[in-house]
């Protein structure tokens, strides 16, 4: 087998194989004189959730095959991290999910504390869990809002972005920004909570459960949103595990699956929440599901606020965290640490980790190979929106053309998580 | 969790029903447990894991790759295989050379896993591996004429040609 890049350019392109489309449907009931038509549903669509390209063959408004082309918003945020110091590759992390930040900072810091055998104070790992929780929610609330907006009801969006900026503005009260907040650091967070962030967290719960409330009877009774999702797009539970689908996606067909209670890390095994699972797998348990979850988020949220146990909200490790700034007017260790963290950054044995937690799309795995210097030689994310991608063609085929959008809308797919 | 004395329990295992040559190391370090597998038996170890072993793992949760330049052999795939009904997690990894990478020592599984589809196509795409019976391996993320497989270590950063320099003359080298 050649290498293909050994081929000199205008004989690579006769290698653009238009098999798929000449012959498409193989395994499908489609008459050999059907007229069949190929269109591309993006890359700018706005129901494709960012640059998704699909490339779809239609016969009259059913999908008979549908091939999402990715790879336009990679920006080599993996090959960048191998460049960068360890806690300055939390910022790049971050940037891979956009709407689940928290979750990738997570995923890297847990990663780099295992090689480092580090222990992460209780109290650094509560706040860590409010915050995912809240993420959660925040995530979940924008995929409210957008697959809402792709089936037409629009004014949930608005609702739906009005709850979302209560959360940004607890993320800017924690950390000071409200996207991409880069308040988890490898052995804690950055800072502790400050003063009236728990009452308007209480706040913000307490109202949230009457919102959520609302959004379901706004939902709920409304036929056609109703009619649009049930016992649309289902896919077996096998055929699903055996595309690596997990998340939501997967509970909506019943399977509990969930790695917060199945492989408990961060402290969850602390918190009393349930896993909500759907019954048949249509874009109705996905809907039902998530909603779900946002409650026992909320649940966890507040558990965690009542038991917030007191002690540092970062590691003592002065040779992995900053050292407190008062210190550093006084103490000449204090200085000398923070300024080798701050010019070298932290040296981390040679070894490797694959740590794996439950985002809101499912299970994000980060990868990370330390080589002893204080550069990682290797990140890579296990991205859900990534995998999950490859059970569209199983849930749009046969479908109508407009199930599609919805199979995207609930699907949730996250185009920067994607392609990274 | 595989605690070390399973995972040699899961090596025996594969050794028996693979071959003596099919493990050649185990690795149990941060509480995972992993198996070193030559490439030409990843197809069948995984084959025996995933379906007729007595502890039988249902799912792929992930497969990447990885460049350990500049030890050698310098390429690796990795796969984490979870079992969902134990809660267990082990990783398979195979070691490769470049040349031997580039030449399709290293056999699909999207047969066994049909998640591995697009991820089998992002290691191709990214450090070259090209995984031999894989139905459709093509470039996924980087554009299908980008010469060169950007994730490996000899790959610099920056080394990507800067496409549109209509103003080049006037502001050399603005795009840094």
């Amino acid at each position: 087998m050649s290498s293909p890049l050994s081929v000199p350019y205008r004989e690579r392109e006769e290698s653009v194989t238009l098999e798929r489309l000449e012959a498409p449907l193989a395994g499908t009931e489609v008459e050999a004189d059907a007229e069949l038509l190929t269109i591309n549903i993006g890359p700018h669509h706005p129901a494709t959730h960012g640059v998704l390209r699909l490339l779809c063959t239609l016969e009259g408004e059913v999908v008979r095959d549908v091939v999402p082309l990715i790879g336009y918003v990679h920006t080599g945020i993996e090959k960048s991290c191998e460049d960068q110091q360890y806690w300055k590759a939390i910022t790049f992390v971050e940037r891979m999910d956009y709407l689940a930040y928290y979750f990738n900072a997570y995923a890297f810091c847990a990663a780099v504390e295992r090689l480092l055998d580090e222990e992460v104070p209780p109290r650094a790992q509560y706040l860590r869990v409010i915050h995912m929780e809240l993420n959660r929610i925040a995530s979940h609330l924008f995929w409210l809002g957008t697959a809402a907006l792709d089936l037409g009801a629009i004014s949930m969006l608005w609702w739906s972005l009005r709850d979302r900026d209560m959360i940004l503005d607890l993320f800017e009260m924690s950390g000071g920004q409200r996207l991409h907040t880069r308040y988890f650091q490898v052995g804690g967070v950055i800072e502790d909570i400050p003063p009236g962030f728990e009452r308007k967290t209480r706040d913000f719960t307490a109202n949230m459960r009457t919102r959520i409330g609302q959004y379901e009877a706004l939902l709920d009774e409304n036929q056609i949103f109703v009619e649009r999702l049930h016992e649309v797009g289902i896919v077996p539970h096998e055929r699903l595990k055996d595309l690596g689908v997990s998340g939501p996606l997967l509970r909506a067909t019943g399977d509990s699956w969930d790695l917060r209670k199945a492989m408990p890390y961060c402290s969850y095994e602390h918190f009393d929440f349930r896993i909500p699972v759907g019954t048949v797998g249509d874009h109705y348990d996905r809907y039902r599901v998530r909603i779900a979850e946002m409650r026992e988020s909320m649940r966890i949220v507040e558990q965690a606020l009542d038991g917030l146990p007191e002690g540092p909200f970062i590691t003592d490790n002065r040779k992995v965290a900053l050292p407190p700034r008062h210190e550093l007017a006084t103490s000449m260790e204090a200085l000398i640490y923070h300024f080798k963290l701050v010019t070298e950054g932290f040296r981390v044995p040679p070894g490797e980790v694959y740590e794996a937690i439950e985002s809101p799309r499912g299970e994000l795995g980060c990868f990370v190979v330390a080589d002893g210097s204080s550069k990682p030689a290797r990140v890579h994310m296990r991205d859900p929106s990534f995998i999950n991608l490859q059970s569209l063609h199983d849930m749009a085929q046969d479908d109508l053309i407009a199930d599609l959008i919805a199979s995207i809308a609930m699907l949730d797919p996250i185009l920067g998580g994607i392609d990274r | 969790m595989i605690d070390p004395t399973g995972l040699e329990l899961v090596a025996r295992a594969v050794r028996g029903a693979v071959g003596d040559g099919s493990v050649r190391d185990t690795v149990h370090a941060h509480g995972a447990a992993t198996l070193d597998v030559p490439p030409e038996d990843v197809h069948e170890v995984l084959g025996f894991l995933h379906s007729d072993a007595d502890e039988p793992f249902d799912f792929l949760s992930s497969l990447h790759g990885c460049d350990y330049f500049p030890a050698e052999p310098r390429l690796a795939v990795h796969y984490q295989l979870l079992s969902t009904e134990r809660r267990e997690r082990l990783g398979v990894r195979t070691r490769v050379t470049v040349e031997a990478a580039e030449s399709g020592v290293v056999p699909t599984v999207t047969d066994l896993f049909p998640t591995a589809d697009f991820q089998e196509k992002e290691v191709f795409d990214f450090f070259g591996v090209r995984f031999a019976g894989h139905e459709d391996l093509r470039r996924l993320h980087m554009p299908e004429d980008y010469e060169g497989h950007p994730q490996r270590r000899d790959f610099p950063i920056g080394g990507e040609p800067v496409l549109y320099t209509f103003n080049e003359q006037r502001v050399p080298r603005w795009y840094e």
